[in-house]
This record gives structure tokens, sequence and C-alpha cells, in this order.
């Protein structure tokens, strides 16, 4: 690390004591560099064995990395913690200005601690630590009027990140998120209840820093043949046009497009709801997240008439992405994508993860048919494919929580079914819900030994591709021995961190020539070794919190459905996860 | 923003001349903050050392010798595109360099010539 680069400070923030402190963390982040790898050794240092995810001694870790604010694409901050939705590892990714931010306000790593008495916003303004009162934002309905509020109430627009929380995570709702810049997420695993539970509604980091570089004719060469690859080649082509929505049709195509609570693989509305028609349609703005020239995030414009008055409309701008599309459409049977866009709406405003909401409701439903729980359960609302309205109702009841149904439904497919039986068709994997990819035993396998349980931790949608495309034969070991191998390399990535869209640019060779001109001289093996020890402190976290390969649950459902490789069965699965443990 | 600053060699943000932010929220999208090179700068005027003044082509020039630093000249401009440097206490203005403009891979910026003042006031 060059003199004078502030990534070696940690910022620890006690919300008990309201109170911070810096420490100088040279060696962490000189073995680590940052991201996934210095947040998981934080994390674990952070929260004793059995803490309550919930509680005081759960801690949240926000790491960056060397490469962000240097060069394009580098824009993710990693956040780690125990998730309150599996009681295991948490870890959950976002851009928006949250990496720029955090590294330009000096710093590494951000470190909060413990509980505070009132609701409160944590304001960083680089050096300084601000504890203010949000004892009037606490309740508010809709999450964008609290992103609204600060960012009027507070300075550095252009320079800062505001990380919030909804009604969602005040309620702790196990799936509430961290929205960051409106448009970006910690989506996945809880992060917002954890947030809740701390009083902790909004964070706001600010900073103007500087970095410096070891060589710089060097370091502009790479930056300029990094951002040549962005933006002249056909690497991030399909971020860059019609963005992740452009899977819906081929997924749908081959049949890996989960509907109906994946009952089926293909959706007869999958037209209506295409990346093509929604760009056709309804794409009214693109937006990038801070040092990406790629602008991934479309914003449908959804016009919205006032119930009463002729002539009166709001215009809501909405993201969509591939997974919103699935959860909310696809999976639900929707395909009027008005009422999905309002679906997503509604998901924002009460600040939920939107994959695990569209999963949970699209199990309720399928439970509704088949008699496990009755209207009475569901407040009167008769949750029914394709029909928005009732779902729009269930969300705010996810929230609300009028009866013991949706308190369960709060928690998730796995604890609804553990009271209301429905195991083998309720989708999640390690105790996270499915993401909008029903491609073969890859997929299913990645969601089942990926440390975040994402289908971003190895991708096997990729492989079952691959392989229903060639026609090649899978076995479990090939398998899991390719999955571990890409989730080992992705450490590497989420430590730098870039984004994974940018994983095509950030080869290896591309990786150690970048760190090279910030003084970091590392070698292949260096990468290579990151990338083993990351995933194996993970596990050993894991592990230590009470995971098991063994008692992963498969629900039946994923073998019942082709897949576009075809049927696969529990056997093939089980025999693949073993291989995948036992080369960890 | 990187670009303006990656020009001297460093990384991030400090000391940049060019500034991004939301238009009251990123759903409304967002505005570029930099010097339009005026052809009668108020804030050259308003300067009491003539440490900025009047650059042949529009906008101004720094000769940071005489800045006494008393930022009348962030007050004057009224896109906010005088920035300060708090170490030196002195302004930051763009120099029409156009090293940013090849980063910005949609033409929002672009560096051009303009020789005849009625294509700035027209």
């Amino acid at each position: 690390m060059l003199p004078g680069d502030p990534l070696n400070r940690v910022l620890y923030i006690d919300l008990s004591r309201l109170s911070s402190s810096v420490e100088e963390r040279p060696n962490l982040f000189e073995s680590a560099l940052g991201g996934s790898a210095a947040g998981i050794q934080l994390l674990a240092e952070e929260t004793p064995q059995g803490a309550d995810p919930l509680g005081a001694h759960n801690a949240i870790v926000f790491a960056v990395g060397p490469l962000v604010g240097h060069y394009p694409l580098a824009s993710k901050t990693v956040a780690m913690f125990k998730s309150p939705h599996t009681g295991n590892l948490g870890e959950s990714h976002a851009g928006g200005r949250s990496a720029i931010s955090i590294r330009m306000a000096g710093y590494g790593a951000i470190v909060i601690r413990g509980v505070s008495k009132l609701p409160i916003y944590v304001v960083i303004d680089g050096d300084q630590v601000h504890f203010n009162d949000a004892s009037a934002l606490w309740g508010m309905r809709s999450s964008y009027t609290v992103g609204s509020v600060l960012r009027v109430r507070e300075s550095g627009s252009g320079l800062r990140s505001i990380m919030r929380i909804g009604r969602a995570g005040e309620r702790k709702v196990s799936y509430a998120c961290v929205t960051t810049e409106t448009y970006r997420h910690f989506g996945r695993l809880g992060l917002g209840a954890v947030f809740g539970s701390k009083g902790l509604k909004a964070l706001a980091i600010c900073g103007k820093g500087s970095l410096p570089v070891a060589d710089r004719r060097a370091y502009r060469k790479i930056y300029d043949e990094l951002f040549e690859a962005v933006t002249k080649t056909t690497l991030m082509k399909k971020y860059h046009d019609l963005g992740t929505p452009m899977n819906v049709l081929p997924l749908n195509t081959i049949g890996a497009l989960p509907t109906r609570n994946l009952q089926s693989g293909r959706f007869e509305g999958a037209e209506a709801i295409s990346g093509e028609r929604l760009a056709e349609d309804y794409l009214g703005r693109r937006v990038a997240c801070a040092h990406c020239p790629t602008a991934c995030i479309h914003l449908a414009a959804l016009r919205i008439p006032y119930p009463n008055d002729p002539y009166f409309y709001k215009t809501l701008m909405l993201g969509y992405d591939h997974e919103l599309i699935y959860a909310m459409g696809s999976m639900l049977g929707i395909q009027d994508v008005s009422g999905m866009l309002q679906l997503i709406d509604e998901a924002e405003i009460q600040g939920l993860d939107v994959m695990t909401t569209g999963v949970t409701l699209a199990w309720a439903t399928e439970a509704l048919e088949r008699g496990l729980i009755s209207t009475q359960d569901t407040d009167g609302l008769q949750m029914t494919w394709g029909e928005a309205e009732a779902y729009l109702q269930a969300i705010k009841r996810i929230v609300s929580q009028p009866t013991d149904f949706y308190t369960a439904l709060a928690r998730g497919v796995d604890h609804a079914a553990s009271q209301y039986g429905g195991a083998d068709f309720a989708l999640a994997f390690g105790g996270n819900e499915m993401p909008g990819y029903h491609t073969g035993p890859g997929a299913h396998l990645g969601y089942l030994t990926g440390a975040r349980h994402s289908h971003l931790d190895s991708a096997g949608y990729s492989l079952d591709q691959n392989a229903a495309r060639s026609g090649e034969a899978i076995t479990p070991q090939s398998l899991a021995d390719s999955l571990l191998v890409e989730e080992r390399w992705r450490q590497v990535l989420t430590s730098l961190p870039i984004c994974l869209f940018a994983r095509g640019v950030y080869t290896p060779e591309v990786v150690l020539k970048a760190l090279g001109t910030l003084g970091i001289e590392w070698t292949y093996e260096d990468l290579d070794r990151l990338g083993r020890e990351t995933l194996q402190i993970k596990y050993a976290y894991k592990q230590r919190e009470g995971f098991t390969f063994e008692q992963l649950r498969l629900p039946q459902r994923i073998f019942e459905t082709p897949a576009p490789t075809g049927t696969f069965d529990e056997t093939f699965l089980r025999q693949a996860i073993e291989h995948y443990a036992n080369s960890l | 923003m990187f670009a303006c600053v990656r020009r001297l060699g460093k990384g991030g943000l400090e000391g940049t001349c060019i500034h991004v932010k939301s238009a009251g929220g990123i759903r409304k999208g967002f505005v570029v903050i930099v010097c339009r090179a005026c052809h009668d700068p108020p804030c050259a005027r308003v300067c009491p050392t003539d440490a900025l003044v009047y650059r042949e082509g529009g906008g101004v020039h720094l000769k940071p010798k005489l800045c006494i630093g008393c930022e009348n000249c962030v007050e004057a401009c009224p896109f906010g595109a005088i920035f300060w440097d708090f170490h030196q206490n002195k302004p930051e203005v763009c120099v029409y360099c156009g090293y940013c403009a090849p980063y910005c891979p949609y033409d929002v910026l672009a560096l051009e010539e303009i020789k005849e003042l009625s294509h700035v006031t027209g």
C-alpha cells in the first residue's frame, strides 16, 4: 500500500455509546486487499459465536478496496453482517455512490457496533462522525421520502451516499433491504433488519479525498485500456443495451424462467414483461453508479392517474432488472407491466428485498391454492396468479403483519413452510429465496453451495446453459469443481471490489496490472491464495454459526419442473454438494 | 470528475474542477457543473487582487500568488462552478483542457473552440 493511501483506516462506530474511533489496519488490507476478504475477517472479529443477528453483538461491516476511486466499475461496497434471514453469514453488495463515498471519506472499512436507544441517523463527513435524532423519520410510510428529507437536510450532493431503510427494516422483516441512491440496494439477507434492530434509520457518507498512485503514466495507460474495453468492446454490451432484462426472453425460450412458483419454466406472458418490451414502452431514463460508464440502471417511467381526479397524474421512475421482473412478474404469473412495476414500487416504499418478497408471495399463492392456508390467514386477500392488486396489498401486510400468517411470511418461505407446510414448493436454498434461473443442476448447486446462497456466488446458470447448448454430459464432480473455481475467483473480484458485471474485463492479468500501478505488487499465486483463503474463512464462519452441508434442504419442486438440461435428481445434487464440501 | 483528477496523475476526487450531482434525487437525473467560460466573468470582476483574470476566448485564469483566499469568486458564480481547495485556500476552476471530455461516453461533454462572441450569447 502506498504512503498516503487511506485504505488501511477502519472507522469504528459504536451506536450504544454514540462514539467513534479510527484504527489503522495495514496488515489486514495488505493481505486481504479489501471488500469480501477484509470484510469477513472484520465480521468474524466483531461478532461472537452465536450472536443474535438482531442484538447488540451483531456488527455491520462495510468494506471497499484498493481499486475503488482509481478504476472504472470498481464501484461496489461489500456489506458483511450476521443475517437475520438465515441466522448465518450475511453478505450483500451495492453500488450507487456507496463505495466511492467510503473511500473518498478516507476509509477502507466502516464497522458499526451496538444499539442506539433512540432512532438515529449517522453522518460520516470525512473525519467527522455526527449522530442525529431520527425519531421523526421513524415510521414514515415511504422510504423515498426518507431519502428526500436527508438529501435536503445534509450537505455534499454529488459526493455522498445515503443508505436508508424503510418500515420493513424498522419492523425487522428478515429480508428488509438497505437502499442507497434510490436505485441500488444491499438487497439480500436482511441488512435492513439489522439497521432497524440498531435503531439506525440511515447512514450518510461523504468525502472528497485524493489517492496516490505508484506510476502515473502506467496508471493512465491501464485506465485507458480498461475504459476502452468497457466502452468500445462487446464485453459490457448486454448491460449497456437492454440491461439484465435481456435475459427474460432467452430464458423463457429454453424453459428456465421460473413461473408461478416454478410450476413451469415457461411463461406465456414473457414477451409482455421482456427487456425489449419494457425498453420500447417504458424506459424513461438511464443512470449509472459512480465511476461506471456503462449505466446499466434502467428506469421505467410509469404514469399513474389520481384515483378521483381526471387529468391528474404522477409519474414514477422505477428501476427494473431481470431479477425484479422474475420475482414480481413471471413468478407471480403477472404479465400486466403496470401492475408488475407497482409491485416493485411498493417493495421499494417498504424497503423489502424484491426477490425474496416475490418468491414468498408465490409460495403463499400456491399454499392458498392447495388449502394449506385460508383467506382468514391472508386477512381476506385472495392471492391469485396474475392479479397484481391482491399482491400489492399483501406486500403492505408483510410489513404491517395483521395476522400470524404475515408475521411468518415476514421471515421468508423456509420459516413460513415450517409453520404451515408446503416445504416441497418453498423455494429457498440455504435459507435464501431463489433467484430467477431454473437452468439446471448448476444453478441450484450454486444457490446451495455459494457462501451467500446467491446466483452471483458462482454463476451456475451459465454452466447449465453451456451444457444444454453443447449437449455435454455433466457429472456432480465436474459441476462442483467448476463452481468452486468460479466462486474462489469471485472472492478476488469482490475484494477489489469491482462490479461483477465487469468480470469479463477484469481478467487476472488486468487485475495484477491495475494493482501494480497502485504499488501493490502481487502475483497470480497471491490472487489464487486470496480466493481460496477467503472462501475458507467464510465457510469457517458459517460452520462456527451452525451451517452444515448435510442439512441443506432441497425443495422437491426443482426436480419436478424440467430444466433446459433435462430433469435431475436429489442424488445428483447431494453428490455434488458432498464433492464441493470436500474440495473446499 | 475522476478524469479531471487523473489528469494530474492522482486517483480520487480532490481537486476536481467539474462536478456531477443529482437534480434533486437520482429519479430526476443528473446535472453537470463546470465553468461555462463566460465572456464577462463575474468571478473575475469581484476578485479584489486581480488574481482571477479574464482569459482570451472566455473564462478565467488564476494567478495563485495574487490570491488572498477571500472566496468572493465562489459567491459570484451563479452555477457554483468555482470549487475550493481547502489545503491551499484558493479557488479551483476549469482550465479548459478538455481532458474529461473523451471519458464521457454519452457526448454530454465536449471541448469546443468558440471564436465568435455571438455563438455563446445566442
